[in-house]
C-alpha cells in the first residue's frame, strides 16, 4: 500500500473541515479502503468528538512525534467500518510541539500502512497550517459560499501554490440552494470564477450535520442524508470515479431546465 | 429577496458579494491598492507622453483576472498624427 496524503484546510475557521475529514474518512473506509485520519489541530482537538472516539484516546500525535509510543499505539480503530483509524491531536500542548519535518516523517511512516491519510488542518495560516500541509500529496481547500470564507480560501490557495504543493481542489460546504435561487448566496459558479481552481465537491447545508456530530456518528455512515451523500460522492471522486455534480447541489433543476440562471 | 425588493429593483446581495470579492481578491493577490494603481497610471502617462501624443484623460489601467494569475491591462488611446498637424 502507498497512501495518498490529503490535507483539508480553509484559512477561515468553522467552515466544516473537521466534519469533512470525518465524513470523507468514513466514506472511503466504507468502500474497503484503509484510512488514517490525523487531527493536527494541537491544543484544540475536535476530530475525536466528531468521530465519536473521544473516550478511547490513550496516546496522541505529540506522543508519536516525541517517541513516547509507537505509531500503531496512537491509531484508534473506529470499529463501525473495517479499516478506519484516528490519530488524535494533543489537547494540552500547542502547535510548536510539532514541526513540519515531524509531519513529513509521520506521513512517510503512514504511507506504507494504508490507502489514505486525511489530515485535518487547524484554521489560520500560522505554524499549525504549515505543519498540516508539510507532508501532503494533495491539498483540499474548503470554503462556504460566503464572502469572508471565500476571501480566506483565496489566500490559502495562494500560499499552497507558493509552497509548490500543486493546485489545490475545492469543496464548497453549506450551500443553501434556496438562497442561491433567490440571489442571496454566491453560487457555485461564482465561487469557481473567483477562486479558479478545480471543484471536488459541493455539500448542501444540512441540519443533520449537527445531529450527527451531537451523536458522534458521521453522516456518511449511511448515505440517506443530502450532506452524507455529498461526502460519499467526494470519496468516489477521490478514488478516480466520474461522479456528476448533482443539479440539486448547484442550482434548481427547474431553473436549469428552463435555461434560467 | 422579497417581491417588493424585486419590484423596486433592489440589488441582490449575492451580486454585490461577488463584485466586492472580485475587487478585494485583486488587492489581496497583487498587493496593489487603488491609490498605487492611480500613481502607476500617472507615471505611465508621463513616460509614454515623452514619445507619443496620447489622450491622457482617456487612459484606463486595470487588473484583469486570468485564472489564478493577474494581468495589468493598460488601454492608452493615441492621438492621430493628422489631428496633431491640424492643431
Amino acid at each position: 500500500m502507498t497512501a495518498t496524503v490529503l490535507t483539508i484546510t480553509s484559512g477561515k475557521g468553522g467552515v466544516g473541515k473537521t466534519t469533512a475529514v470525518a465524513n470523507i474518512g468514513v466514506a472511503l473506509a466504507s468502500t474497503g479502503q484503509k484510512v488514517v485520519c490525523v487531527d493536527s489541530d494541537i491544543g484544540l482537538r475536535n476530530l475525536d468528538v466528531v468521530m465519536g472516539l473521544e473516550n478511547r484516546i490513550v496516546y496522541d500525535l505529540v506522543d508519536v512525534v516525541e517517541g513516547r509510543c509507537r505509531l500503531r499505539q496512537a491509531m484508534i480503530h473506529d470499529k463501525r467500518v473495517p479499516e478506519l483509524y484516528l490519530i488524535p491531536a494533543a489537547q494540552t500542548r500547542d502547535k510548536s510541539a510539532v514541526s513540519p519535518s515531524d509531519m513529513v516523517r509521520l506521513c512517510n511512516e503512514l504511507r506504507p500502512e494504508c490507502d489514505w491519510v486525511l489530515i485535518d488542518s487547524p484554521a489560520g495560516i500560522e505554524r499549525g497550517f504549515y505543519n498540516a500541509i508539510a507532508g501532503a500529496d494533495k491539498i483540499i481547500v474548503m470554503t462556504n459560499p460566503e464572502i469572508s470564507a471565500v476571501r480566506d480560501a483565496d489566500r490559502v490557495i495562494g500560499i499552497v501554490e507558493a509552497e509548490e504543493k500543486g493546485s489545490p481542489v475545492l469543496i464548497i460546504n453549506r450551500l443553501n440552494s434556496a438562497m442561491v435561487k433567490r440571489g442571496d448566496m454566491i453560487s457555485v459558479d461564482d465561487v469557481l470564477d473567483l477562486l479558479a481552481i478545480k471543484l471536488l465537491g459541493i455539500v448542501p447545508e444540512d441540519e443533520n450535520v449537527i445531529v450527527a456530530s451531537n451523536k458522534g456518528t458521521p453522516l456518511a455512515l449511511d448515505g440517506k442524508t443530502k450532506a452524507g451523500q455529498a461526502f460519499q460522492n467526494i470519496a468516489r471522486r477521490l478514488m478516480g470515479e466520474e461522479v456528476p455534480f448533482l443539479d440539486l447541489e448547484s442550482q434548481g433543476l427547474w431553473q436549469r431546465l428552463l435555461g434560467r440562471k | 429577496m422579497s417581491f417588493i425588493d424585486r419590484m423596486i429593483g433592489r440589488k441582490k446581495s449575492a451580486g454585490s458579494a461577488k463584485e466586492r470579492l472580485q475587487l478585494v481578491l485583486i488587492h489581496d493577490r497583487t498587493d496593489l491598492t487603488p491609490a498605487e494603481l492611480e500613481a502607476l497610471k500617472d507615471d505611465l502617462i508621463e513616460a509614454i507622453s515623452r514619445h507619443v501624443d496620447i489622450d491622457s484623460a482617456a487612459v484606463r489601467i486595470s487588473v484583469a483576472q486570468d485564472g489564478r494569475s493577474q494581468r495589468l491591462v493598460a488601454d492608452i488611446p493615441l492621438r492621430s498624427a493628422s489631428r496633431r498637424r491640424s492643431r
